[in-house]
Order: C-alpha cells, then sequence, then structure tokens
C-alpha cells in the first residue's frame, strides 16, 4: 500500500497495525455472527484476533462443516448454535434417523471446548447418551437449548439436572421425544440455584410439585418459567407467589374449579408479577378465568394463545387490557371479529401468528379469512411478521394489506387448500404476492400458497431484492418459475419447494447460485436422477443428497442440496443417497 | 467422479439402483458389501430409481394439470405434512379433539320433577346454556320456570331447577358459569312447592 497514495490508505494502514490485544478488546465487543464473518474478512491480522475472541458459533447447518474444522478456527467457543435437519422434518417430511446427530459434535467438544457453557440445538437428533456425556464432560455447563430435536428421553434430561451443577438454563421445546416421567425436575441437588429459564411446557408427564415448588423459591434469579399442562390454576398460583420477579410465564392448564378465595388469590399473584411481558401455555383457558391475567397484561408485548381455543369475545375481552403487545399468537377459533377487536387494541403490534383449530376438516368454513387480515393491517401499522393459516384469501385483499403495511419483513400467508385460486375472482394468487414483493422492499421471508403460475416467481425474481427464505407448495407453472428466483434474488439462502412442477432444467439453472446458498429443498418436483447427478458433478462443494420414500408410492422423491466444506456425509442412512 | 459422456450416462440405469454411501465411481468395499443384498433386493422387486422417477416426471405433469380440478377427492385425502404445522402442535391438536370428542360422546344426567311418576335422562352437551336447557325441561315435563335473578333464585313460579354437584350438593341452576355447570352436575332435580323457596333465597 503506497502510504502517499491517499490519505485515506495511510488511516488503513494504522488502523490495521493496532497491536493485536488493542484489536482483540475491541473485537470483542461484536457480537453478531455476520458482522464477525465480515470483521474476519478484513485482512489477516483481523480474521486472527477474530478467531481468538469469539465466544459463540452459530451453525445453520450441521453437515456444512466438521467439527475439528471449526474448533480449529475458533478456540474460545463458550456457545454453540447448531442446526441440523431440513425444516420440512418438522412437517414430517424427512423419514427418522435421517441424520444429524449431536454426538460427533459433542465428542470433538469434549476435547476441545471443555468449558463450553452453552448449547442451542434445532432439528437436532440427541440421544439419552449424547446428553449424559454432556452433563459428565462439561464441568462448566450452564444453558441447553433443545428445540425440535428428537431421540432423547426424559432419562437423559435427569442427568442434566443431576450433574450440571451450574445450569441456568433448561429449555426443551416441541421435541419429540419418549416422555417418560416427571422424574428429571426432582433431580436438581437440594441446594441447587442458579436457574434463570425453565421451559418443560411441551412434556407431558407429572412432575413432583413439591419439588417444582422448592426450586421456584430457591432460584431467586429465575426470569422464564414455562410449566406443563399438569400444572393446576392452584399450584400456578404457588409457584407466582414466590417468583414476582418472573418476565415470561408459560401457565399450565387455565382450566379449574376454584372456589372464590382461591380465584381471588390467583389474581392477587398475577398482579404481584409487576415485570411479566411474555405470556403462554394458558391450555383450555376460557372466560372463567382469562380476567385473572388482565392486571398484568397492561405490560405485556408478547401473548401465546395458541394452545387456547378462545372465540371471538373472549379474545376481544383480553386484548382490551394488552395496549402494548408486540406479538400476538393465536387461533383461527378468535375468527374475523377477534381479529378486528385486536387491530382496535392493539396498535404497537409487530407479529400476528394464527394457527389453524382444525387444519385437516377440509369441509368446515371456520377460522379466519381476509378480512381478519385486512383489518389488522388498518389498526397495526408496524406489523411486519404475520404467520396466517386461512381457508379463503383474494389478490385485492393481500394488495391492500401490504399498502397498509409496507414494512412486512416476513410475510408467511399458507391458504390450507392446495391450489386454491382467488375464492372472489377464481384467478390464481399471482396479483397477490406480485403486490407483496414490490410494496415490500423489505421483505426476508416468504411462504406462498393458493393457485400460483410462472408469473408470481417471475415478480419474486424481479422484485424481492432482500428475500432470503421462499417456501414454496403446490404451484403450477413451468422450470421458468424457478429459474426466475434463481437469476433473480441475490440474498437467497433457504429455498425450500414441494410438491410444483420444477425439473431438471430448473434445478440446473442454479448451478452458479447453492454455493451462496444454504439449502435448497425439492419434493415431489419433476427432478430425476439424473438431473441430479449431473449438479453433483458439476458442483464437488455440494452436497447433492437424494431420499428415497418408502411410504409415499407416488410422489417419492426429494433432494436436498446443500455447500459443504466437510465432503458427502459419512453418516448418511441407506434412504439417502450423496450423488 | 465418473467418465463423463454417453456411456457413463447408460451405466446410471443399472447402478442407480444401488444406493451407495460414496460418490459414484468410488468403490469403497464395506460400502458395497453393506449395501449390495439391499440393492440386489430393490432391483428385483421395484423398477429402478430413474426408471421410476422419468415416469413419475410425466405423471407428475398430467398430475399437476389436473390438480386444479380434481377437488372432490383430493380434498378428501389427508396430505403428508400439509398443512405445515409442526408435530408437536399437530398432536395436541388431536388429543384436544379426541377429548372434546370423548366427551361430546354425551353428558347424561338424570332429570326427576317432584311428583312425575318416572325419570328422565338428558345429554347436557346438546344444550347451547341455561336458557335453552331451561325451555327442554319445561317442554319435556310440561310446566314453567319463573325469572331467574342473582338475588331472588326463581321468581313467578312454584318451580326450581336443581342439580346434584360433585361435592354431594343440592344447588340452584344458573348460579356458576355453564361450562362450571356442566363439568359438576351429577343429576338434575325440578322441585316444586316450599322446598324449591327455600333454595331460592339463599347464595
Amino acid at each position: 500500500m503506497d502510504p502517499g497514495k491517499s490519505r485515506d490508505s495511510a488511516e488503513t494502514a494504522r488502523v490495521m497495525q493496532f497491536p493485536n490485544d488493542v484489536l482483540e478488546r475491541i473485537l470483542s465487543l461484536i457480537d453478531s455472527h455476520r458482522d464477525r464473518s465480515a470483521v474476519s474478512l478484513v485482512s489477516k491480522a483481523w480474521y486472527n484476533a477474530e478467531r481468538w475472541t469469539r465466544r459463540h458459533v452459530f451453525i445453520g447447518n450441521c453437515y456444512a462443516v466438521l467439527p475439528q474444522i471449526v474448533a480449529r478456527r475458533f478456540p474460545n467457543i463458550r456457545g454453540v448454535m447448531l442446526k441440523g435437519k431440513p425444516r420440512f422434518s418438522d412437517f414430517n417430511m424427512v423419514p427418522p434417523n435421517w441424520g444429524a446427530d449431536v454426538h460427533a459434535w459433542l465428542a470433538v467438544f469434549a476435547d476441545q471446548y471443555p468449558l463450553l457453557e452453552e448449547l442451542r440445538l434445532k432439528r437436532m437428533t440427541v440421544t439419552d447418551e449424547s446428553l449424559k456425556f454432556l452433563a459428565r464432560k462439561f464441568r462448566n455447563f450452564r444453558a441447553l437449548s433443545l428445540v425440535s430435536c428428537d431421540g432423547f428421553s426424559t432419562d437423559g434430561l435427569e442427568a442434566i439436572a443431576t450433574d450440571c451443577r451450574h445450569l441456568t438454563e433448561l429449555d426443551i421445546q416441541e421435541n419429540g421425544i419418549d416422555d417418560i416421567s416427571g422424574n428429571w425436575l426432582s433431580c436438581f441437588p437440594e441446594n441447587f440455584t442458579s436457574l434463570e429459564v425453565l421451559n418443560f411446557a411441551s412434556l407431558s408427564s407429572d412432575v413432583n410439585f413439591d419439588a417444582l415448588e422448592r426450586l421456584v423459591s430457591q432460584c431467586k434469579s429465575l426470569k422464564i418459567l414455562k410449566v406443563n399442562k399438569n400444572i393446576t390454576l392452584e399450584q400456578l398460583q404457588r409457584l407466582l407467589v414466590r417468583a414476582p420477579q418472573l418476565t415470561e410465564l408459560g401457565t399450565g392448564s387455565f382450566l379449574q374449579e376454584l372456589t372464590a378465595h382461591q380465584y381471588v388469590e390467583l389474581e392477587r399473584a398475577f398482579i404481584s408479577c409487576k415485570n411479566l411481558h411474555a405470556l403462554s401455555g394458558l391450555w383450555e383457558a376460557t372466560t372463567l378465568y382469562l380476567p385473572v391475567l388482565y392486571p398484568a397484561c397492561t405490560e405485556l408485548t408478547f401473548l401465546n394463545l395458541s394452545y387456547a381455543a378462545l372465540q371471538s369475545e373472549e379474545l376481544a375481552k383480553l386484548v382490551a387490557h394488552c395496549p402494548h403487545l408486540q406479538r400476538l399468537w393465536v387461533l383461527d377459533t378468535v375468527e374475523d371479529v377477534g381479529l378486528e377487536a385486536v387491530a382496535s387494541n392493539c396498535p404497537l403490534l409487530e407479529e400476528l401468528r394464527v394457527f389453524p383449530a382444525d387444519p385437516y376438516d377440509q369441509d368446515i368454513n371456520r377460522g379466519v379469512t381476509e378480512s381478519g387480515f385486512l383489518a389488522v393491517s388498518l389498526g397495526c401499522r408496524k406489523l411486519h411478521y404475520v404467520l396466517y393459516f386461512c381457508r379463503q384469501m383474494t389478490n385485492a385483499a393481500v394488495a391492500r394489506i401490504v399498502q397498509n403495511c409496507p414494512g412486512f419483513t416476513h410475510f408467511r400467508l399458507c391458504i390450507m387448500k392446495p391450489g386454491q385460486p382467488d375464492y372472489l375472482t377464481n384467478e390464481p394468487m399471482d396479483e397477490g404476492f406480485g403486490a407483496v414483493v414490490k410494496t415490500c422492499t423489505n421483505l426476508r421471508r416468504l411462504g406462498v400458497s393458493g393457485l400460483l403460475t410462472d408469473l408470481t416467481f417471475e415478480y419474486i425474481g424481479r422484485y424481492a431484492k432482500n428475500l432470503e427464505t421462499l417456501s414454496v407448495a403446490f404451484a403450477e407453472g413451468s422450470d421458468r418459475g424457478m429459474q426466475c428466483i434463481l437469476d433473480g434474488c441475490p440474498k437467497m439462502r433457504k429455498l425450500e419447494i414441494r410438491d410444483s412442477p420444477f425439473g431438471n432444467v430448473a434445478l440446473l439453472s442454479g448451478l452458479e447460485k447453492y454455493e451462496s446458498m444454504r439449502s435448497l429443498w425439492m419434493s415431489a418436483c419433476k427432478v430425476t436422477l439424473s438431473g441430479c447427478k449431473l449438479l453433483a458433478r458439476q458442483r464437488p462443494r455440494l452436497n447433492v443428497e437424494v431420499m428415497k420414500d418408502e411410504v409415499d408410492d407416488g410422489q417419492s422423491y426429494k433432494v436436498y442440496v446443500y455447500r459443504t466444506l466437510a465432503g458427502p456425509r459419512t453418516d448418511a442412512p441407506s434412504f439417502v443417497c450423496t450423488l | 467422479m465418473g467418465s463423463g459422456g454417453g456411456s457413463y450416462e447408460k451405466d446410471l440405469n443399472l447402478e442407480a439402483t444401488e444406493l451407495r454411501l460414496g460418490l459414484p465411481g468410488t468403490t469403497s468395499s464395506t460400502a458395497a458389501t453393506d449395501q449390495e443384498p439391499e440393492a440386489r433386493q430393490a432391483r428385483n422387486n421395484k423398477r429402478s430409481l430413474v426408471d421410476r422417477c422419468e415416469e413419475e416426471a410425466s405423471e407428475d405433469a398430467s398430475r399437476a394439470l389436473q390438480k386444479d380440478h380434481d377437488s372432490a377427492p383430493s380434498s378428501k385425502a389427508q396430505i403428508v405434512g400439509w398443512p405445515p404445522i409442526r408435530s408437536y402442535r399437530k398432536n395436541s391438536l388431536q388429543t384436544k379433539k379426541a377429548e372434546t370428542e370423548t366427551s361430546s360422546s354425551g353428558i347424561y344426567v338424570k332429570v326427576s320433577m317432584d311428583g312425575a311418576p318416572y325419570l328422565r335422562k338428558i345429554d347436557l352437551n346438546v344444550y347451547k346454556g341455561y336458557s335453552n336447557l331451561l325451555k327442554a325441561l319445561e317442554n319435556m315435563f310440561k310446566f314453567t320456570i319463573g325469572e331467574y335473578s342473582e338475588r331472588e333464585g326463581y321468581k313467578g313460579s312454584e318451580f326450581a331447577p336443581t342439580y346434584e354437584d360433585k361435592d354431594g350438593d343440592w344447588m340452584l341452576m344458573g348460579d356458576v358459569p355453564w361450562e362450571m355447570f356442566m363439568t359438576s352436575c351429577k343429576k338434575l332435580r325440578i322441585m316444586r312447592g316450599s322446598e324449591a323457596r327455600g333454595l331460592g333465597c339463599a347464595v
């Protein structure tokens, strides 16, 4: 670098010659993974400083890199987040024993990161042996979060509770596990006090309530407590009085015969929780006891009612007390009227998720429609994240919705009947989604549904310049559609497509693209084995995995393509073929 | 990664059914022996993977065109993984449905009326609320019930609808919310005369 050239390059040279410890001190303040990745590309010195100071590593696809390589690059890791299976495995589209077993990672970590404190896993297979290994080998272990994982049982949790003396977080969410007994909770040592987060809402076995009560009263730093359905209202009251400092609460069952006295006590317990900003659970909640929540609702920012089949009036009464609500999850039993009440009462709403109470019954006509969504878009101008399951939609409504809320970052619309057109005009939903991508320039995630032609994907390719994740199901059209996406969306990272007529030409049009993406999933499309082999041959740094599906005899072809530095999997089961 | 070109493409048709763990062209001996019996069986029992895929490709095209017009049969069949709901949520919906289904198979309770020669039985699930139920009882036993008020019970008739709750106590109908009544009611009794008046004053 010629110092005489400009003042800028001289400045740069000086900055880049910072002594290492200064550079490291500065870089250790950077948390965001993306920022750190950018930092590491500046120069060799910065790359080194960054790798020495990184404390948390996020690996979005556990097969993209080998654990040994991670450990070699980052010697001082304290926390790891790993994601495994493709997202469609959440919907039973990936056979069991597919892989993503965490054990190989734990074995390397036991060697290289003996001081590991945090492990967050999503869609990974975790066995009881792995949990026992974790509890035994990592003396400093603090936080365990398992979301949508499988392979373990409550026996594994016993090992964690027994041996992790400094545990601050145990977060078990929506996993497919063997719930043998609730005994694991009783395995926490007598004098245990460090827990800050405890979430066992999705486990079904009874835990010993006395043990839970003792745990809650001893752990003075407990901030997040989410209990399971078996905890009664009376028990909940006893827990709340011991933990008024809670910021997030997941209740148990909200249906129980309470005496007047018990009711008052429960109400008082909620009043004393002055720091509550998130509420969930509320199984079987009805008008009976929802009012006890009202005092706690004024400061609520997140309300998860997706396990409580509320009617519209019940929701209306509840949200009237939630003026600061930012995130709301509900079941479609609240109907459009319920959503209208949300629109009138929650002007600060940013995120809405409406789940179907009866997703498999095609004959019923209940639930929410386009008018509920429209109403919310009118009343909640800050709305930017929506997941909406409905049975009817129109292009005009979608266009108006995004006109009202142009700031959408996540737009996930699921019209539940595959390939259903605009129910008023009978046209494809092309124009609706076209309006979404034209208007919402910050759109990062899009889920499309209904009757779609190539035009939808032309629009997406042309306008969705910030799109990172796209989910397509039961679309129509041709190879051209998928080509438009691959050619047009520069920031695409995850593309998942099912039951759509995209074939080899479409697949191969992404040759230049796939190495800049995390993954591509295609199932029940028109891709053939020869197309996949061609792709695999042309791009050795991609794993092109083909799955044979024995169950479904018709459309039994699943293709999963992802970039990797680790080469083909060594643990692939017999039904997975890496080309 | 294999000798590109036409001859390799032809080889594909046979080798395609061998599900190997490695890249095409590699011959790891353990992988081969592990897969051999399975692959042989696959070849014998099923069409080759490639043939199947090419056939499906053309089927798929015609199917895709039909999909839109073929509403009746496809709407009844449950499609794997659709709508996209996580297994945990799906399972809890199904248990909820099972629970309501078993309970909606009937909450049958006996109904007796003072002076009537025999009892009746009704399914509480059928009724939407107190007024619905009371009207049905009025029709069933040919009488009229008075106006309900929290303070004075049923005024304007000599009858009072009561029920026995889980604790064995006789309660006046209408004081507690309907859902709570449904879960705690063991049997109904339509009281008349002075006995009825006694109940109506309390609370």
